[in-house]
């Protein structure tokens, strides 16, 4: 019975549904020990809010998200030194090989830089999350014209009892069970398990979003948008999740493998199945024409949960897909591929061309991370165990980096708050030199200008796909890519050669949580830059299991 | 292999002093200018240790970096990369010098406008050495972000354009170089089931290539070459950075960097696609002998000082483009040392118009006239950077054109004989330059005006002499001081001796051709040597 509520596979063959329920099956902890700690530690997390007197709450829950993620990252290391080719799990339903321990090193890695941006409370007095508009201020309310609906109270808002207040100690959690479904869905071995991680990675992220202390209405709109447009796209997946069952008659990876290759059932229905799945996917990965929600919540969630989106989800999301074309799909691959193809070049074009006219920071950094999921799939779609490992690799270079580059923009604010308007970073070269030659080296990485590892993924992804036969697509990416670089050297024009606004932004003096997960995102992309060996060998280890 | 290392990083360590020094300008600019002079001394002994009769690759030393992708930091010198690392580490102290006392723009420190200066110059060096393609690569768009700086943080008004123009042009050639050499990679992982990025290897492999094969490859590196030496249809950016550049880094970008292109034709265009390269020199040459007519043109009829020297150097660039695709030794030779004597003619060309720059206040040329006779030194550099740059016999640049023009007619004769058009229209533009600054009666309004003028704030020392020097013009017209003088004479000095022995260039570089000929597979043409 806890075999059927695992793997959700309605089984054709009740004797054998009797016999599994009555066997437990074995489960591999060493393999699925950085996931298990993770989501108990979330559970934990909760509880910590129920019982934990409300100011030690803070200290509480940064300890134990920051410690979760070591230990998870311990049994990793621990589990990934002595396997070999890895295995199934849980009944088949979730699969741990090379390829998944390197995309849950990558998730905690991130998830780790993530915690110390969110858990900075130097920048915004009392941190940056509050969950409650009104509640708080009781009686006074009517008193203050901004406690309009949207706005946060005032006495959220006023700086002098910001802190007495405090933060909303929820997100750790809600990060942490995230971060859970995040692995999961990396490591998921059948549809509907994958289905059940999506949900257990988005419905925490559509709640982060709409926790920004300022800047209230945007974030809520920004959060709700999300869970509308998210809701759709599992909705698009679990569409197909059903039309491939129709197909295969089974929801596994290795079953759904098999029917594709050769079998003289309908291919109406794997290729609408096929093609809705890959659209649920391709929406938590922001690749273009799938992206329409990315910049609007980019900009209105607040900047740390940004980053823990930006680097987090695209890194789980591409993991799921990888996954999925790798081991389910490969066979059919010469019927899909050119429709992956032209997705690859559509979020590059509207991601370049966008990203072009914004005028917001984080909107346009939004629509980078679409031409970078445009890069992403050339190499998701390669199908090699050189595209993939350099698929791996991109990804793990690009979290980083994200992760930096959102840290960075926290730091420039003005009384209202953060200040992502682009004319506000005119002439930061001269205010603070660190930061702007710290955010120039992000946005030369994010260009992929050589010595940085953006440079090192694209070039891993682009000759990948180029032995895999897609030459006129890796010069369409290199296009790209150059076309790309202008949106970043606009902002470093701004930042070096124009003169600062006489009431621009001041540059906050970052705490040490949050320096400390900037520090994290240059130098390892400082370091993949000028060493790629350091993870592209990690990298390489071999692929996926099924 | 460690000279070379030296030679790559004493000015890195050069520009780590200085930039550490930028708050205090007394110190780090004597730093700056001993690290370019050190620099200098290693170049000469690399020069003196080279054997022009011995291995192709010279120096030469290698450390794995990325061994997944065969990928290795592989330095070596040929004949042809060492001149030009001795150009720029000629050029660099000089450079130094005439910024010494330049005006930068407000609150921009000169300590790090040195720095930049000598990280280029690393990174320059670094270029001309690498012999692996990636790292080759990696070099040619590093570089970029430097000289974006330097155009970008110290140049004139329009700067930003400029800056951010000069990037993307260059970076897009690098990515389609990078296209390429993916390409080449690929190529020889598929032929010999071990990727490589190395040079020389590839060289072996491509040459087999089919010529389809070989004709995209030779594209992509045609195409960051074209615009780095901008050939015509690319060199739109060249104007607007000299224009706006500095001129000190005005000097390093016509001098030095945009040879990396015509050093990029020689040593990768041709060995590694060696078929197609010939297959496709017909359109090298028709953009060269364009671009030689089309500068010269151009040169003619511009107004402002700094855009006249890009189109000279437009025009210069088809001449080295038509003696490399000619496929002559002879023409081959004339290119290569072309390169060299472009970098010493032009250099001091821009430099002497800086200095005119510097007094005048304008960088038009309406704005000047007649200072021959308040500045007869100064006229008389000007002229013989102008006759330098026009190939007068007796200077260093006529060797050079002389060789490509004969080396060139042997095979390509109309395309010869248009490019001689060339030599006539370039003796008009230098000598109606000078004629409009230098003779006639005293004019413009940079002049006139320049007694307490925009020309006095250029130059603090200028205006503490309050025009002492100027005898019998009531203007404060200043001729050259010691330090301009000690700019442009080891030029001159050049200028003259290469013009008349030119024979150290010419061993060093022969050698090297002859070698790339062979790579490429193409003898000379019997009629040249039979006197026919």
């Amino acid at each position: 019975m806890g075999v059927v509520a695992r793997t959700g596979v309605p089984d054709r063959h009740s004797e054998v549904l009797a016999q599994q329920s009555t066997d437990m099956p074995p489960i591999a902890y060493a393999a699925v020990a950085p996931v298990l700690i993770v989501l108990v530690a979330a559970c934990l997390g909760v509880l910590v809010e129920a019982f934990v007197p409300r100011r030690q709450r803070w200290a509480v829950q940064v300890a134990l998200s920051l410690l979760t993620v070591v230990c998870a990252g311990a049994a990793l290391i621990r589990h990934a030194r002595e396997i070999n080719t890895g295995g199934t799990t849980f009944a088949d339903t979730v699969a741990v090989g090379p390829a998944t321990l390197f995309l849950w090193g990558t998730l905690l890695a991130l998830a780790l830089g993530a915690i110390l941006l969110i858990a900075d409370r130097s920048i915004e007095p009392g941190g940056a999350f509050v969950a409650e508009t009104n509640a708080a201020s009781g009686g006074t309310a009517s008193r203050h014209p901004a406690d309009a609906p949207g706005a946060a109270s005032a006495e959220v808002m006023d700086r002098a009892s910001a802190s007495v207040v405090g933060m909303r100690t929820e997100v750790f959690p809600l990060v942490l069970f995230s971060l859970g479904g995040m692995m999961v869905f990396c490591a998921a071995n059948d549809l509907l398990t994958m289905f059940v991680a999506l949900e257990v990675l988005s419905l925490p992220l559509y709640l982060l979003c709409g926790l920004a202390r300022r800047r209230r209405l945007l974030s809520q709109e920004a959060a709700v948008k999300y869970f509308l447009l998210g809701a759709f796209a599992s909705a698009f997946f679990l569409y197909g999740l059903a039309l491939l069952y129709g197909y295969a008659g089974s929801v596994k990876f290795s079953d759904i493998a098999d029917a594709t290759a050769g079998s003289l059932r309908s291919d109406t229905l794997l290729f609408a199945g096929l093609g809705l799945v890959v659209m649920g996917l391709l929406f938590k990965g922001s690749v273009g024409p799938f992206h329409l929600w990315t910049p609007d919540v980019y900009h209105g969630a607040p900047t740390a949960v940004t980053g823990f989106m930006a680097a987090c989800t695209k890194v789980a999301a591409f993991g799921g897909l990888l996954r999925l074309l790798h081991v389910a799909f490969r066979a059919s691959s010469w019927e899909w591929h050119w429709v992956l193809w032209s997705v690859a070049v559509l979020s590059m074009v509207i991601g370049v061309v966008s990203g072009l006219t914004q005028r917001d920071l984080k909107r346009m950094i939004a629509y980078s991370s679409i031409a970078h999921a445009g890069f992403l799939m050339v190499g998701a779609i390669t199908l090699t165990e050189r595209g993939l490992s350099a698929t791996l690799f991109y990804l793990l270079a690009y979290g980083f980096t994200t992760l930096a580059v959102f840290g960075t923009i926290g730091l420039v604010r003005t009384s209202e708050g953060e200040a992502t308007h682009l004319s506000d970073w005119a002439g930061l070269a001269k205010r603070s030199p660190v930061v702007a030659t710290v955010f120039t080296f992000l946005l030369l990485a994010l260009a992929g200008i050589p010595a940085t590892s953006g440079f090192m993924g694209k070039f891993a992804v682009f000759s990948a796909a180029f032995s895999a036969g897609m030459g006129p697509l890796v010069v369409i990416a290199l296009l790209a890519s150059a076309l790309a670089a202008f949106i970043y050297l606009r902002v470093i024009v701004l930042m070096f050669f124009n003169d600062p606004a006489p009431d621009g932004p001041t540059v906050s003096v970052p705490g040490a949580f949050t320096t400390a997960a900037i520090t994290l995102g240059v130098v390892v992309t400082l370091l993949l830059g000028l060493v790629p060996m350091l993870a592209l060998d990690w990298a390489s280890v071999g692929g996926f299991v099924s | 292999m460690n000279l070379l290392l030296a030679l790559i990083l004493l000015p890195l360590l050069g520009a780590i002093v200085v930039a550490l020094l930028r708050g205090n300008e007394r110190a780090a600019k004597p730093v700056a200018l001993g690290f370019s002079l050190a620099e200098l001394v290693l170049a000469a002994v690399a020069w003196a240790s080279y054997r022009p009769g011995g291995a192709r690759l010279q120096l030469s030393g290698s450390i794995e970096w990325i061994p997944t992708y065969g990928i290795s930091l592989s330095f070596g010198l040929d004949g042809i990369a060492l001149v030009m690392v001795a150009v720029i580490a000629l050029l660099m102290p000089l450079v130094l010098g005439f910024s010494w006392r330049e005006r930068l723009p407000s609150e921009r420190s000169r300590g790090g406008f040195f720095a930049l200066l000598l990280v280029e110059q690393a990174l320059t060096v670094a270029v001309f050495a690498a012999t692996d393609v990636f790292v080759f690569y990696v070099l040619f768009e590093i570089m970029l972000i430097p000289m974006y700086f330097l155009i970008g943080g110290y140049g004139g008004s329009r700067r930003q354009y400029a800056a951010v123009k000069f990037f993307l042009y260059s970076f897009l050639g690098g990515l389609i170089m990078l296209a390429s050499a993916i390409g080449a990679y690929s190529y020889a992982a598929r032929t010999t089931g071990q990727g490589t990025f190395d040079w020389a290897t590839l060289r072996g492999v491509l040459a087999d290539a089919p010529t389809s094969v070989q004709v995209w490859i030779f594209l992509g590196f045609f195409a960051a070459f074209a615009i780095k030496a901008p050939l015509v249809p690319l060199h739109t950016w060249l104007p607007d950075a000299a224009e706006q550049a500095p001129i000190g880094v005005a000097v390093i970008v016509v001098g030095v960097l945009d040879k990396v292109g015509t050093f990029g034709f020689l040593r990768y265009s041709l060995p590694l696609a060696p078929e197609a390269s010939q297959l496709l020199a017909p359109l090298v040459l028709t953009l060269g002998v364009v671009g030689v007519l089309y500068g010269s043109l151009q040169a003619f009829a511009q107004t402002d000082l700094k855009r006249f020297i890009a189109y000279v150097s437009i025009a210069h660039f088809g001449f080295i483009a038509l003696g490399i695709f000619a496929f002559t030794s002879q023409a081959q030779v004339g290119a290569a040392s072309y390169m060299v004597n472009h970098s010493i003619a032009t250099g001091m060309l821009v430099l002497v118009i800086g200095m005119i720059i510097a007094r005048g206040g304008s960088s038009r040329i309406a704005d000047y006239g007649g200072m021959a006779r308040v500045t007869p030194l100064l006229a008389g550099m000007l002229l013989v950077a102008g006759l330098s740059t026009l190939s007068l016999p007796g200077t260093n640049s006529f060797i050079s054109e002389f060789l490509v023009l004969i080396g060139s007619f042997a095979t390509r004769p109309v395309f010869a004989i248009l490019a001689t058009v060339g030599m006539v229209l370039a003796a008009v533009y230098v000598l109606r330059l000078y004629q409009r600054i230098m003779q006639g009666p005293l004019s413009g309004t940079a002049l006139l005006d320049s007694a307490g003028g925009p020309g006095a704030a250029t130059d603090p020392e200028f205006a503490a002499s309050g025009g002492t020097g100027s005898g019998a013009s009531r203007l404060a017209l200043r001729d050259l001081d010691g330090r301009e003088i000690g700019v442009l004479a080891p030029l001159v000095v050049l200028i003259v001796l290469l013009g008349l022995y030119p024979a150290p260039v010419l061993d060093v570089i022969t050698p090297s051709v002859e070698a790339t000929m062979s790579e490429v597979g193409v003898t000379d043409p019997v009629t040249s040597q039979g006197g026919n």
